[in-house]
């Protein structure tokens, strides 16, 4: 029986102890007149009843789902002799891999005796486990909605009980984010510790040179892997702060212009018009970049007299980049703005200044934290930003300061280094998760700052 | 006071007066100065937008039409090899490329010798036999006789007719040849040339050769991987949200998730695209390249997005609802769940529409779990291997063949066709249920 065909079982089984009890919650005071002698409505018995099937079922067969096939290879492999190669090996892995295919028919019974016993041992192990599941799910099931059953008496205090179950749920529910966020910490710092084995810390931070290919034979010809972190910080910074200037002036101004000067009407067309470039696929951008700006840029380049400019260039992403955060300074420079109480304007107009001078030497000094605040979270998201980049910035790691060439950077290297085959013993997959790690944590800080900047800002006008 | 002193003052007074207004003028030029800056920088936000789209639509829209080639098709059982109209086996395997070819070779009876025949057979698609086999295995009767049959054209025959190849530049230059010119220009005289619209990029998978290649795979794993967000993503964001607007007591469990959730939502997605390949793929052993993995990483990319939102709908509500609910005897849950969740519901909904729009706008965690295959079937399933809409647009910009440029335009108008009425969804939700209280 299917995972899905039993937990379709775990419903229905849920729904006949739901008015199971229901109806023994009636049938205990002597029918639907007198169901005044309950603690509770009579829904609640049945929710409760089903309560007491679904869940230890169900938390049953999600443990058992997850723990099967690993159990399983466990006694699989102790069962063969060791000449086999250990567990967890390459060889080990291999042997693995025939016994599967052998016991799915896909691969004809080998010549090896030890071989075909271990896959016969395999699919007695796999029906062994799969009969088991069925029995006890269904049964722990069964026996859940008995207790449920036997339980439903009128003094049970039904509604709350079930109402503290609903609240567990919710509750398991919020702090799924700290689940995410101890999922990403864990998955990145695990490969990195084992990345930074191989190459020391301060190389990989410190070192000048990326190329993270590794010759796979010992006599190949090839680099032997560098891992000098520098060239991809400082594209990624490059790109960044080419974005910035970009999107800071064109956000903020129009963020002035709408707040101060446009008309209700003519804001409420506008704005969300602008942020409509906030709603475009970066996969978009990524291909005007690499399709129309690049060449755009290398030809106007080529024009004025500049050689050797690359059509992948950090001008063309950190470009078409900004234009993708104008959105983000405009729409956090707004609210600042707004934020901005009337009684500082009213003080500068009495004192004669024009709307313009009030905007800037009253209204920006005031903002101007949280617009801080919103410059940073345009830099985290800009030095996030993946998919312009690996369309239209490059792979070649170029230490450089000049933003015609091509740099790459910490995004796109994650990216290209795990697209394809990986093998999780070679420095060149782990490189991936120590750069993952290091950009966590960068716009980590960026974005904790920002708001720690953002908030101290509202709080002193509220 | 004497008349000296008063002169003195007025005197005074008046340069200054005569100075502030000089000053006034300028004043008032800077003031137009930053309004017209201010407009400037609308007009170049605005700009980009326009410059964007219409360069993307420019391109985009050709991918919508293609050429088909009319052939006067021959079934010959002599060139199929087949010698048994009724054998499924014979139908299938027959050399149906032979007859496509001795159709071409019939309509220009001069070209001879290898390089010419393949030129002449490169003009139409390989997909062009296969439309062959489908017609004679649903009508077997048509063996030994012949029918005049649209199939697609070539790539570089259609980019011909669309313009995109110059067929003015020098021979060595050009994707198409002098020779294969003169036939295509043979069609064209005889109306054997047709543009039609382009239902195969709609209806087909992945391919590698431009004019067959469509975006229908990758449409329906955009779905299943999106049904699988929502799924997901809707009840478990809005239980959270409930949680912690109603529930949930000041304490340092809740300070952490808080933090949490607004830390999560500006994490940069490819981090998400880290945990997914780490811990649903290495871990959990689940699939590779499966819309199901796809579901989960963008659940946890989206319910940042779906809490806050969902949140203050919730904040929304006015306590008076509540009080009333509570006065009449109702639990705190129920109060929750029978008063506050519905008049809440249309702005989680609309919250939960711009994080799918955001969702199926997601390309870099999608990456990360191997979403990027070339796959050309179309997948039937959660588990089956598939790639979603915007990672189909960079493969296909990743395409050396100049057709997939419109291609590729082609996907992203389809793209932000769906955006645009998933974010129109939401507007229209927002204005028909708002309720001011």
């Amino acid at each position: 029986m299917q995972t899905s065909t039993l937990l379709l079982v775990i419903a229905v089984l849920a729904v006949l102890a739901y008015g199971l009890g229901r109806q023994r919650s009636i049938q205990l005071v002597g029918g639907p007149s007198q169901i005044k002698h309950l603690h509770s409505l009579p829904n609640y018995y049945g929710l409760m009843a089903a309560a007491w099937a679904i869940l230890p079922g169900f938390i049953l067969l999600a443990v058992w789902v997850f723990l099967e096939e690993r159990i399983i290879i466990q006694g699989l492999m102790n069962s063969l002799p060791d000449s086999y190669g250990q567990l967890g090996s390459p060889q080990m892995n291999l042997t693995l891999a025939k016994i599967q295919n052998i016991s799915s028919g896909s691969l004809s019974a080998s010549a090896d005796p030890q071989l075909t016993a271990a896959a016969e041992l395999l699919q007695q192990l796999r029906d062994r486990s799969q009969l088991f599941k069925v029995i006890l799910t269904i049964g722990t099931t069964l026996v859940g909605a008995l207790i449920g059953w036997v339980m439903t008496r009128p003094a049970l205090r039904a509604r709350p009980q079930f109402e503290f179950v609903l609240k567990s749920l919710l509750l398991l529910c919020s702090t799924i984010a700290i689940f995410t966020t101890v999922g990403i910490i864990l998955s990145v710092l695990f490969e990195s510790i084992r990345f930074f084995q191989a190459i020391p810390f301060f190389d990989f931070v410190f070192g000048l040179q990326w190329s993270p290919q590794i010759a796979i034979r010992a006599d190949q010809v090839g680099s032997s892997g560098a891992f000098g972190a520098i060239p991809l910080f400082v594209g990624t910074l490059m790109i960044a702060a080419i974005a910035l200037i970009v999107a800071v002036p064109i956000g903020l101004m129009s963020a002035v212009y709408l707040a101060e000067y446009a008309k209700p009407r003519v804001r409420n067309i506008i704005k969300p018009l602008l942020e409509v470039l906030a709603g475009i696929p970066t996969v978009v951008y990524g291909f005007f970049a690499a399709l129309t700006m690049g060449p755009l840029v290398r030809d106007f380049f080529q024009g004025i007299g500049f050689d050797g400019v690359s059509a992948e260039s950090a001008l063309a992403a950190g470009l078409v980049m900004g234009i993708m955060i104008i959105p983000f300074v405009s729409s956090l420079s707004d609210d600042v703005i707004n934020a901005v109480p009337n009684s500082l304007r009213d003080g500068s107009y009495g004192l004669g200044a024009t709307r313009s001078e009030t905007i800037r030497q009253v209204v920006f000094p005031a903002a101007l934290p949280g617009i801080m605040g919103g410059i940073l979270l345009a830099a985290s998201r800009a030095i996030g930003e993946t998919m312009i980049v690996v369309m239209a910035a490059g792979l070649a790691a170029n230490l450089t300061a000049n933003p015609l060439e091509a740099v790459t950077t910490v995004t796109v290297q994650i990216a290209t280094l795990l697209v394809g085959d990986q093998e999780f013993d070679s420095p060149k997959t782990l490189s991936a998760f120590a750069l993952g790690l290091m950009l966590f944590f960068t716009t980590l800080l960026l974005n904790i700052v920002a708001m720690a900047i953002v908030k101290r800002f509202r709080e002193q006008y509220d | 006071m004497t008349e000296q002193k008063l002169d003195a003052i007025e005197r005074l007074a008046s340069v200054k007066q005569d100075r502030l207004n000089a000053k006034l003028k300028s004043r008032y030029a800077r003031e137009r100065r930053f309004q017209a800056y201010g407009i400037a920088s609308i007009a170049a936000g605005l700009g980009f937008l326009v410059i964007l789209l219409t360069t993307i639509f420019s391109q985009g829209l050709s991918a919508f039409w293609t050429t088909y080639v009319e052939l006067e098709v021959t079934y010959d059982p002599q060139v199929l090899y087949i010698d048994d109209a009724t054998d499924a086996d014979q139908l299938r395997l027959a050399d149906y490329g032979g007859v496509v070819r001795e159709a071409l070779l019939s309509r220009f009876p001069d070209v001879s010798g290898r390089q010419a025949t393949r030129e002449l057979t490169s003009l139409v698609s390989n997909s062009a036999e296969y439309r062959v086999r489908e017609r004679l295995i649903a009508n077997p009767e048509l063996l030994g006789q012949s029918e005049r049959l649209w199939v697609l054209a070539d790539d570089d025959l259609d980019l011909l007719r669309k313009g995109i190849i110059d067929r003015e530049l020098p021979e060595s230059e050009r994707r198409i040849s002098d020779q294969e010119l003169s036939w295509i220009d043979s069609w064209n005289e005889a109306g054997e040339l047709k543009r039609r619209f382009n239902t195969v990029f709609f209806t087909n998978g992945d391919s590698r050769d431009p004019e067959t290649a469509g975006i229908w795979g990758a449409v329906v794993g955009s779905f299943y991987t999106l049904v699988v967000t929502l799924l997901l993503s809707f009840p478990i964001g809005v239980a959270a949200a409930i949680y912690l607007e109603e529930f949930a007591p000041k304490n340092r469990l809740t300070d952490i998730i808080e933090v949490n959730i607004n830390n999560l939502a500006a994490v940069p997605s490819i981090v998400f695209g880290l945990l997914g390949l780490a811990v649903f793929i290495n871990f959990f052993g689940l699939p590779r390249s499966a819309p199901v993995v796809g579901g989960l990483v963008l659940t946890l990319m989206t319910l940042p997005t779906i809490i806050i939102s969902a949140r203050s709908a919730i904040r929304a509500v006015p306590p008076s609802i509540r009080e009333a609910a509570t006065g009449l005897g109702a639990s705190k849950m129920q109060v929750t769940l029978h008063h506050v969740l519905p008049l809440a519901m249309p702005g989680m909904l609309t919250g939960t529409i711009i994080g799918m729009a955001q969702a199926l706008g997601e390309t870099a965690p999608l990456l990360m779990i191997g979403m990027v295959a070339f796959i050309v079937d179309i997948p039937g399933g959660f588990t089956d291997p598939s790639t979603v809409l915007p990672v189909q647009v960079y493969l296909w910009s990743d395409s050396p063949e100049r057709a997939f440029i419109a291609k590729t335009s082609g996907a992203i108008m389809v793209l932000l066709g769906f955006l645009a009425v998933m974010n129109l969804l939401a507007v229209f939700l927002r204005k028909k249920f708002e309720r001011r209280w």
